[in-house]
């Protein structure tokens, strides 16, 4: 609401300086949008740890758009940019795991608890905690997410590290791998952010 | 003069004071806004990038002959295959398991687009190399992949000449060109088709051809996520065929566990290279010729793929 005030504000002394108006209605229009941040190049990792085997997945496309003002945070993971180290089970978890072609895309939709606290003006470092809906694979769960919002010479990055249950997100896995895949997987996010310029 | 453009400048302002509250309540939705955010990632993505089609076959081989698939690139595929003898032979053979031809190979991806691999036959003491190249590969507006299979086959068997003859070497060796065209129709079904040519240097008979031509049709339905159905066949045309061969006819499934592919199959071939099974199947389905068989196929990646290049994960 800073910007209703501070055009109010204008208004009152509009017979002062009619200079004012275009910087002001410009500085109206820019502060709505640049809260927004957002970037197409997050990086999505996900680990799964067994005794067996430890299975690593790397995607580098993952978009992420954060609006700093109202904490409303938002996700795309195109699910086929995940990268194995083993081509197969990357074809393995798009065929049979994922099943890319029928859902291409895990979204995230949530919202950032301390928002208020997080200070744009300067740098900073927050531990904060997102909390919203992760759909995959066809089915939507609620996930709170621990993570640190940095904001440094007007970026934010955002990290976080949480785990499901493939089991949670109807992704079946049979008995005879079983042992390689863990029960929980660690899901972790780096979304470095610029100011969005639209 | 001055005060005359006060109502205009009201209006302004007013534009701008009814933009932001409508701004504000949008935020207040909570949710609404989500999907404002989501809209503006979608907006702005950028245009689809070439999505391939994958997994159009489980493996490189269909099931004596090869798929349009290939080994992704520092990829090392192990692959044991045997045939059996003919189920004909009763309980006294186990029907037929007592018997078996072997072929023992290795398959490597060179480049995403290209693989080679050599095996080794028990069945005429055969050894084989190919070179396999993707030519086309299906995608959003590519109806169909195409690959190049170019082999060469050896058989070291002892030479059936008479002593003042001399035997060459040459006149072991077989080639065989093919072409592999395939078309995944659905996440189930997979066709494909497979014009080929195997030239013998050396024949049996003057009558017969030393190139021979077939047309291989193939597919496979998808059973479960991780269980097909294959079917493989040659049809050789009159007069460009080797004396008293038939076509070639498999049935199989393929088993997919992880790592391991394991195609189990009924077929009326015997070998396994593209020489003796297209061109030299002897073995009629109607007349009880049929043979169980199986290839195993078990991957091992070499060459990490760039972003595990400083991996801890140990792979062994």
């Amino acid at each position: 609401m800073d910007e209703c005030r501070s055009a109010g504000q204008l208004i009152k002394n509009v017979k002062m300086k009619k200079t004012l108006l275009l910087p002001g209605l410009l500085l109206a229009v820019t502060t709505a949008y640049s809260q927004k941040y957002m970037t197409r190049t997050a990086n999505v990792t996900f680990f799964s740890a067994t005794s067996i085997e430890n299975i690593e997945a790397v995607n580098n496309e993952a978009a992420c758009i954060a609006d700093m003002k109202t904490g409303q945070v938002v996700m795309q993971v195109p699910v086929s940019s995940f990268k194995f180290e083993k081509a197969l089970m990357q074809e393995h978890f798009n065929e049979n795991y994922m099943e890319s072609d029928k859902y291409p895309k895990a979204t995230f939709k949530g919202q950032i608890k301390d928002i208020s606290s997080i200070q744009m003006t300067r740098d900073g470092s927050y531990k904060v905690s997102v909390e919203g809906d992760l759909a995959m694979h066809g089915v939507t769960r609620h996930v709170t997410v621990p993570g640190t919002i940095t904001v440094k010479k007007g970026t934010v990055v955002a990290t976080g590290t949480f785990k499901i249950k493939p089991e949670d997100y109807k992704i079946e896995i049979p008995a005879v791998v079983s042992s390689k895949i863990a029960k929980e997987i660690e899901i972790t996010v780096n979304a470095p952010m610029k100011a969005a310029n639209q | 003069m001055r005060y005359r453009r006060v109502p205009a400048l009201v209006f302004l302002y007013c534009m701008i004071f009814l933009y932001i509250p409508s701004y504000a309540q949008e935020k207040d939705g909570g949710t609404s806004e989500a999907d404002e955010l989501m809209n503006m990632l979608e907006e702005g993505e950028p245009k689809q990038k070439k999505e391939f089609t994958t997994a159009t076959f489980k493996t490189t081989r269909l099931i004596n002959g090869h798929s349009i698939e290939n080994v992704a690139k520092g990829v090392l595929d192990f692959k044991i295959s045997h045939r059996f003898t003919n189920l004909s032979g009763g309980a006294k053979n186990f029907f037929g398991l007592d018997g078996a031809n072997i072929r023992l190979g290795f398959d490597y991806g060179v480049t995403d687009w290209l693989m080679t691999g050599v095996g080794r036959n028990s069945y005429e003491k055969e050894y084989d190399g190919f070179l396999k190249m993707k030519l086309l590969r299906q995608r959003n507006g590519v109806p169909l992949s195409v690959s190049y299979l170019g082999s060469v086959m050896v058989q070291t068997m002892e030479a059936n000449v008479l002593w003042w003859q001399t035997y060459h070497f040459s006149n072991r060796v077989c080639y065989a060109q093919q072409l592999l065209i395939a078309r995944k129709f659905s996440k189930g079904l997979s066709l494909q088709m497979m014009p080929t040519l195997v030239h013998y240097n050396l024949v049996d008979k003057k009558s017969e051809p030393n190139d021979v031509l077939a047309l291989g049709l193939g597919g496979r339905i998808k059973l479960s996520n991780r269980i097909s159905l294959n079917v493989e066949y040659y049809y050789q045309p009159q007069g460009y065929r080797l004396d008293g061969t038939s076509n070639s006819l498999s049935i199989g499934f393929d088993i997919e566990t992880g790592g391991h592919v394991f195609q189990l199959h009924f077929t009326n071939s015997t070998g396994m290279t593209e020489r003796t099974y297209i061109g030299e199947t002897t073995e009629k389905w109607e007349k009880g010729g049929i043979r169980f068989g199986f290839n195993i196929s078990r991957v091992f990646t070499i060459v990490r793929p760039a972003e595990f290049r400083n991996s801890k994960n140990k792979i062994y």
